[in-house]
Order: structure tokens, then C-alpha cells, then sequence
């Protein structure tokens, strides 16, 4: 199919310098009309989360905010980061302009549709 | 395991790893089922008062999600649902890191924990369990007659 491969990871040289991130796990799934993103954010509020388009790269960046009793000892850390951050190149046909975002549950749900001259057409043949 | 766990930053890439050696010769790692990484991924700290556990478990509803401690073991369970897509065939899955399934997993707290006074909470997708200290165990200031 020619779509295999059409997203891939870019850790952009200016971010992966600016403060070390996790890497989030992410589905992405691509169906005619256009590409879903899930990416798990745990603990990230709404207000943490910035997502950019700049020219054909799409960025998560997000902040984990977590609620810490005052003078709390870390006994164990799986999570030794708050900061989430990781890059897709976009291809030509998706509709950077129409990105659709939700948060639910530490979860980011991304869809990005198809410009509308890329989606699938039939074409009628017609037998003369 | 996926892709995330690949080098990407060198130097990142180094300090973790010199921190993962520091946190395998630490001798306060909670217990030897709770030390393995898996889903959710823990974090534990404890103040003189309580012990906090973070389990950061995304999406998954509340009410799902099983939280028992027994004789000091605290153990967190649930399940999560694969992706949504629909089963017409006309989908393709690029990418698919995100966990899925049934989880399980398990931390030995410190003896002097009060098993009635725990409290568990979920947001933004991070599950975090407080559970209090017994008083006798909280440091004392001893007059000195």
C-alpha cells in the first residue's frame, strides 16, 4: 500500500537539545478520510499540552503536573521525567489546518483528515 | 518492547542509563515483583505521614480499575481495551506502541502502613494511592528530662 510508512518519528535537533523528554507510545491508525493519533500522556492536565503544526511536522509537547504531598520522599521512579515530547513529518495530503485535538484521561486523541482533493473519489466509467 | 526504548539522544541516552544503574544498587527498591517495569509505570515516595504510589495508567475508566492491599501488598489491576478502529478492513495500523490488555502489578509498602486509611485517586490518567502511616511510627520528638 502506498500509504505504509508515510508517518514517521523526527526528534527535531533544537528540541531533542532543550530538556531530555519521554518518548510517548502512540497508535496511529490511517482509515480514507484521514489519519487518528493516540498518544498516552499520563498526567498531563489540559493546560500542559501544546501541540504545534510548523510546516510539515507536527510536535507533542506536554508537561506531567502531578500532585506531591509537601516534603515527599521519591522511593522508587519509573517516570524520572515530566516532560513528554515527540515529532510526525505530515505528508502533503493531510490537512494540517483542520487538526482535531482531545485529552481524556491522560489520553491525546489526534485526528488529522485528508485536504479534500486527496481523498478517495469513484470515477465513474462510462461505456460509450 | 517499543520503539521509545531505542536510542534517540545519545547523551540522554547515557544519563539515563547511569541513573538505572544507580536505582538497581539502591537498596530501598520496593520488592522484587514491584522493581520490573511494565503497565502502569509506578513511582512511590513516602513523607512521615503517608506513602504515595502514582500509577501512570491512561485511559482507563475508574471504575475499572482494582485497587486491594492485603497483609502490606498493595496490588493495582485492570484491563485496558485495544485501539478503536473499525473492523471493515479498510484501515491500516501504522504504529501501535500503547499497551493493551490486563495488567497487574504489585508493591511490598513499609510495615508501618494503617490499612484503613487509604485513598486512591485517578486523574489526567495517573492513579495515585495514599495510604497513611500508623502514628507510633512517626517520628518523635523525646524530651530529654
Amino acid at each position: 500500500m502506498s500509504t505504509q510508512g508515510r508517518t514517521q518519528t523526527q526528534a527535531p535537533e533544537k528540541d531533542a537539545r532543550a530538556e531530555p523528554a519521554l518518548l510517548p507510545p502512540v497508535d496511529v491508525i490511517e482509515d480514507a478520510t484521514g489519519i487518528t493519533l493516540y498518544a498516552d500522556l499520563p498526567g498531563v492536565p489540559k493546560d500542559r499540552l501544546n501541540l504545534r503544526v510548523d510546516g510539515e511536522t507536527l510536535l507533542i509537547d506536554a508537561e506531567i503536573v502531578l500532585a506531591v504531598p509537601q516534603g515527599m520522599q521519591a522511593s522508587h521512579a519509573e517516570v524520572q521525567r515530566t516532560r513528554y515530547r515527540r515529532a510526525f513529518t505530515l505528508s502533503r495530503e493531510l490537512d494540517p489546518e483542520k487538526v482535531a485535538a482531545e485529552l481524556n484521561h491522560g489520553v491525546l486523541r489526534l485526528r488529522i483528515p485528508k485536504a479534500a482533493h486527496a481523498q478517495p473519489r469513484r470515477i465513474e466509467v462510462q461505456v460509450g | 518492547m517499543y520503539s521509545s526504548q531505542f536510542p534517540r539522544d545519545l547523551f540522554a541516552e547515557v544519563e539515563r542509563l547511569q541513573r538505572e544503574m544507580q536505582q538497581a544498587l539502591d537498596p530501598v527498591s520496593p520488592s522484587i515483583r514491584g522493581f520490573a517495569r511494565g503497565y502502569p509505570a509506578l513511582n512511590v515516595g513516602s513523607t512521615p505521614t503517608s506513602v504515595e504510589v502514582y500509577a501512570f495508567a491512561p485511559g482507563i475508566d475508574p471504575a475499572k480499575i482494582e485497587v486491594k492491599l492485603e497483609r502490606g501488598v498493595l496490588t493495582i489491576e485492570g484491563e485496558r481495551a485495544p485501539v478503536a478502529r473499525p473492523a471493515d478492513g479498510k484501515t491500516t495500523l501504522h504504529i501501535n506502541e500503547r499497551f493493551e490488555g490486563r495488567f497487574s502489578r504489585v508493591l511490598s509498602l513499609p510495615d508501618d502502613i494503617d490499612p484503613s486509611a487509604v485513598d486512591a485517586t485517578y486523574r489526567d490518567g495517573v492513579l495515585r494511592v495514599s495510604v497513611q502511616r500508623r502514628g507510633s511510627a512517626q517520628p518523635r520528638r523525646i524530651e530529654v528530662q
